[in-house]
């Protein structure tokens, strides 16, 4: 690994940290000007504030010296997905609907970083609302892959991917609706966790499709993913589908919990449409755990095919009422040119929304649409449900289930125009969504082309220990996030 | 791929409120036709009997009790709004 | 042809909450503009709603008054339209698992006079469910601006079946309505405030028909007589139309109760289509048979319950008890100074706080909890005036100064010397021989049988003492002086 500090681990950082041989401002500097480096190349980032996160390092080099350090995360610059609120900053959805707009009020994620002692770090760019699979559709610009700038990060947290890669974060935090975390997270290289449908709060997440969305972080070990996990889950009252669950410790857990485990491979997601190089590095990670003495077993996740349409049935449904409030009257971009009040409606909607923004809103409207509920909205819960119990039944006999991330590594921009392409790039993480469950991708390999690849454990409902251990079982022997990408 | 006889973006868009060009819509009624095709394919799915999902986990009587907290300022609460007067939102005028 | 009405009526009340339906910033009105807002309420990018436990102990009471069947599970959906007061664009709502079913309200229509009562009814309720109000809109000369402190108060919406026949049905129909939501705690439904908003949906069918005809929905009735005025008039008008060999449109209509017209809203909107759907960032409600119970015992006595229970236990008249009832605080008032009292002076104490006390408290403009005369007072005043010790002319004077001073009768009565005249029953005894000396007719007439002739001996008794004889006591006297002579 680089001995650069910007490319370290939070679990090193801290314990140098800890050890006083460097100082959160020394780190967040060496993050400030990596990124000032990288970024006109990268496009990670939407925004970010210098002074306030020097600020934020030098309040916890006080708290340290005072013999006050929160923990692990005290004096970390960890960078946020510009969908989640912090108090003063801009927050934008990289949507020019957004693209003034300051937020009155701190995420419950946020407020639990900052009571960590986490330098909150920049604005990092995505797919417009979340709605994407490249980071192609911000209304900013094109986030690029650090592996390859010819190259999508994925997404829709490209941005979150991204700047980890490439140094300009020690950690960071997407979203992910249908796959917006761990999708990207393969294509750059780097762990990316989304955690069982209500362990961390929405509550100041900007919502796409609310009964999909969870909140979930990116960083260089599953380690590290332990410890920002740790950071941000709990019960919420300000989020009523947040659940109350015991929260383990689960660093400790990486320890503590040791195999040899059952883990299921399903055929569905090995056919038709995977990328050889792609099938090729997940089989050797098989093959490690089988090495440790795990059980690999085929199971079957028969509703598998259907995934897709109940997906974009559902988060297009959810997303065009949960758009609603952008209209142009409380805040976000008014039209300048409105007649009378339905004009001004249509007219900064239409302003203010990019395409594939409008394309979800115009489909969820029709399958929403009077007379058609049924058929769509209702039977897509049905199939949500079947697509569920697949899983749970696979549980019964295994542990976890392992996968493939994507079917191929990062394509090149612009390389996928027709929608139907793009959605079918999450044909293996929308499950995981649609059913609730905990899925990880973990770095596993590099195509011939030098791009990333991904596999993705999933594992089962509030389970993160468990999942996070396997995880770290062939993380903690490889060490493919060494492979730093050359900028 | 055809449009469906039924998919009728003007009524579409008029209750998304999002107003299409031409092209947009000549363009999104082929786009969403493709994606209606693919989604066609959950009719083969039998869901007899089967319970819809709403909720990944559902828990029933989720709530706060009614304490009131103080909320935003004036100040605050219309900081992002483009056009204010007298405290309030400035729209054009609603003929009811 | 004979026509008749058919009305159903669409009431919205507001749940007295000290916080909003989905978040907790305090709920009110009256507040300068904007300052009951939270980012749930304005809807900002990220917020989510959480549901308020008393809004739902409230409908559920609600339910229980009326007699609904209480849901034991139910959901919330998303209404989606746009317009200005909503700050989401859709409105969190219940679609197809309305919290209460069923249930009735129980009417009375006028009497033959005022003082006879009149014919009871029920009108059966389709469903109650819960929602959350909207922003207000003040329009100005060129455009229109918004104020979010209503936005998001709970608001419960009660549908009743097309059941209504009459304007005066639907006036005693929401008299009732707003009674039983008062007593129940669950609303103060002060129109002036919104705090209770009325549609009605009306239409007219030739007597024996079983189809409904074209219904007009009629908005804006903003006070109770205005609704009755407001569906009196539509009536009219449709038979107008009808009996012209017109034809009813189905429409919307706003009432102006000032000037006792109607003109039609030519809003251009489409027809609407809501795409209701689950709202998934609620949980659905469960309500089991202990969290009824709890409401159950919580339950007060309704203004007709409470009717028959006066006329019955007090044997108070029709005249009283139609007073009293409506208003939950002033029945409370009258069983306590009636118990007070004791038992054969119910009536007198309703009759002091009907019209002695409504009308003393109505000319200084003050509510009944914030009267100087306490059940107490009462109490103590009727029973100064059937031991004799006050006369019913004094006892005026002394409940005008009670009500300035707050003082016990008896404390002022004594202040002022106002007790009646003589207590030495041998002075009165004394006046009571001379007079039947005086008058032998009137004697001999009441020893015959006359019982008026009494009277004729107590005009010289009440000139000799100046008028202050306590009638009662003279009374007494004269028989039993009139019984041995």
């Amino acid at each position: 690994m680089s001995s650069e500090l910007f490319n370290k681990p939070i679990s090193e950082l801290a314990a140098l940290l800890e050890a006083k041989t460097i100082t959160s401002v020394e780190l967040t500097q060496a993050v400030i000007a990596r990124t000032q480096t990288v970024d006109e190349r990268v496009k990670a980032f939407n925004s970010y504030d210098t002074a306030d996160a020097l600020a934020q390092a030098a309040a916890s080099d006080a708290r340290r010296a005072a013999g006050q350090s929160l923990g692990a995360l005290d004096g970390i610059p960890i960078g946020i997905k510009d969908v989640i609120a912090v108090t003063g900053q801009p927050l934008t959805a990289s949507s020019k609907m957004l693209a003034n707009f300051v937020s009155p009020y701190d995420a419950t994620v946020t407020q639990k970083l900052k009571n960590a002692g986490a330098v909150i770090w920049g604005r990092l760019n995505l797919d417009e609302f979340a709605m994407g699979s490249s980071t192609e559709n911000s209304a900013f610009h094109t986030t690029r892959n650090p592996y390859n700038l010819d190259c999508v990060p994925g997404g829709s947290s490209g941005g979150s991917a991204a700047a980890l890669a490439a140094g300009e974060a020690i950690a960071t935090l997407g979203s992910d609706t249908g796959g917006s975390i761990r999708q990207p997270a393969a294509l750059c290289n780097v762990v990316g966790l989304k955690p069982t449908y209500g362990l961390v709060s929405r509550f100041g997440l900007i919502a796409f499709a609310s009964s999909l969305d969870q909140i979930g972080p990116f960083t260089r070990t599953v380690e590290d993913a332990a410890i920002l996990l740790q950071a941000i889950v709990g019960h919420d009252e300000r989020d009523s589908t947040s659940f109350k669950t015991e929260i383990p410790d689960y660093r400790a857990a990486l320890k503590t919990k040791k195999g040899p485990w059952k883990l299921g491979i399903p055929k569905e997601y090995f056919g038709e449409g995977l990328d050889p190089e792609v099938a090729a590095a997940v089989q050797k990670a098989i093959d490690y755990y089988k090495s440790l003495g795990c059980e690999i077993r085929p199971v079957s996740l028969p509703h598998t095919e259907y995934g897709v349409g109940v997906y974009y049935i559902i988060a297009t449904a959810e997303c065009s009422s949960n758009l609603s409030r952008y209209d142009g009257i409380r805040y976000g971009h008014r039209s300048a040119d409105a007649n009378d009040i339905v004009d001004l409606y249509f007219k900064s909607r239409a302003e203010g929304f990019g395409p594939e923004v409008k394309r979800r809103i115009i489909l969820g409207t029709y399958v929403l649409s009077s007379g058609y509920y049924d058929a769509y909205y209702l039977r897509a819960q049905k199939v949500r449900t079947l697509i569920r119990q697949d899983f749970l039944n696979a549980y019964n006999e295994v542990d976890a289930i392992i996968t493939p991330t994507t079917p191929t590594p990062a394509f090149k921009r612009g390389a996928k125009a027709d929608p139907l392409a793009m959605y079918l790039c999450d044909v293996y993480t929308i499950g995981v969504n649609l059913a609730g469950l905990p899925g990880i991708s973990v770095p596993c390999g590099f195509s011939s082309g030098g791009l990333p690849i991904g596999m993705q454990l999933i594992g089962q409902p509030f389970k993160e220990a468990d999942l996070l251990a396997i995880a770290n079982a062939y993380d903690s022997a490889h060490d493919w996030a060494k492979r730093t990408p050359n900028l | 791929m055809s449009v469906p006889e039924d998919l009728n973006i003007d009524r579409i868009a008029n209750l998304a409120r999002i107003a299409l060009t031409p092209e947009e819509k000549a363009k999104f009624s082929a786009q969403l036709a493709d994606v209606l095709t693919n989604i066609e394919k959950l009719k083969q799915v039998d869901v007899t009997g089967v319970e819809p999902t709403a909720h990944a986990f559902p828990v029933y009587n989720v709530w706060a009790e009614d304490v009131a907290q103080s909320g935003l300022s004036v100040e605050d609460a219309l900081r992002n709004a483009p056009a204010k007067r007298d405290n309030m939102i400035v729209v054009p005028k609603v003929v009811e | 042809m004979k026509y008749e009405a058919v009305i159903g009526l669409e009431v919205h009340v507001q749940i007295k909450t000290k916080s909003k339906m989905f978040t907790r910033v305090a709920a009110g009105y009256g507040h300068p503009a904007n300052t009951l807002t939270d980012p749930v309420v304005l809807a900002l990018p990220g917020v989510l709603p959480v549901m308020n436990k008393a809004a739902l102990d409230a409908i559920i009471k609600a339910g229980l008054l009326l007699g609904c069947d209480i849901a034991p599970v139910c959901k919330w959906d998303r209404k989606n339209y746009f317009y200005p007061d909503s700050t989401k664009n859709y409105q969190i709502s219940q679609f197809d698992q309305p919290i209460c079913l069923n249930g009735s309200v129980e009417i009375e229509l006028p009497g033959a006079a005022r003082n006879i009562q009149g014919e009871h009814k029920s009108i059966a309720l389709t469903r109650i469910h819960l929602e959350e109000d909207v922003g207000k809109l003040n329009h100005e000369a060129f455009d229109s601006l918004v104020d979010y402190n209503r936005a998001g108060t709970p608001l419960m919406e009660i549908v009743s079946e097309p059941v209504i026949k009459s304007a005066e049905e639907a006036y005693a129909y929401l008299t009732s309505l707003r009674a039983t939501m008062i007593y129940g705690g669950i609303s103060d439904c002060d129109m002036e405030k919104g705090q209770l908003r009325c549609d009605a949906n009306i239409s007219i069918r030739p007597v024996g028909e079983t189809k409904l005809g074209t219904k007009v929905e009629l908005k804006n009735l903003n006070s109770i007589s205005y609704v009755r005025d407001g569906i009196a008039h539509e009536i009219q008008r449709q038979l107008a139309v009808t009996q012209a060999g017109g034809t009813i449109v189905q429409e919307t209509r706003d009432y102006d109760g000032e000037a006792g017209v109607s003109q039609s809203l030519r809003s251009k909107e489409m027809a609407h289509d809501y795409r209701y759907f689950p709202d998934p960032d609620l949980m659905p409600v469960k309500v089991d048979a202990a969290w009824k119970a709890g409401i159950q015992a919580e339950c007060p006595e309704l203004p007709f319950a409470k009717q028959t229970r006066f006329q019955n236990d007090y044997q108070l008249p029709y005249t009283l008890t139609s007073v009293l009832v409506w208003d939950r605080a002033l029945a409370d008032y009258f069983e306590e100074a009636a118990k007070l009292a004791g038992p054969g002076k119910a009536q007198a104490v309703g009759n002091w706080i009907v019209n002695d006390l409504q009308r003393e408290l109505g000319a200084a403009k003050l509510d009944l909890a914030a009267s100087k005369i306490r059940p107490a007072h009462i109490a103590e005043l009727v029973k100064l005036i059937d031991a004799g010790t006050l006369l019913n002319n004094t006892a005026k004077e002394v409940f005008i100064d009670m009500a300035a001073t707050g003082e016990s009768p008896a404390a002022i009565v004594a202040k002022k010397g106002l007790a009646a005249a003589p207590t030495d029953t041998a002075e009165l005894e004394g006046w009571c021989r001379e007079a039947i000396a005086a008058n032998a007719k009137s004697v001999a007439e009441f020893k015959a049988g006359k019982e008026s002739a009494i009277n004729g001996l107590k005009g010289p008794i009440m000139k000799a003492s100046k008028g202050k004889a306590n009638p009662k006591l003279v009374d007494e006297t004269l028989r039993r002086l009139l019984a041995i002579s």
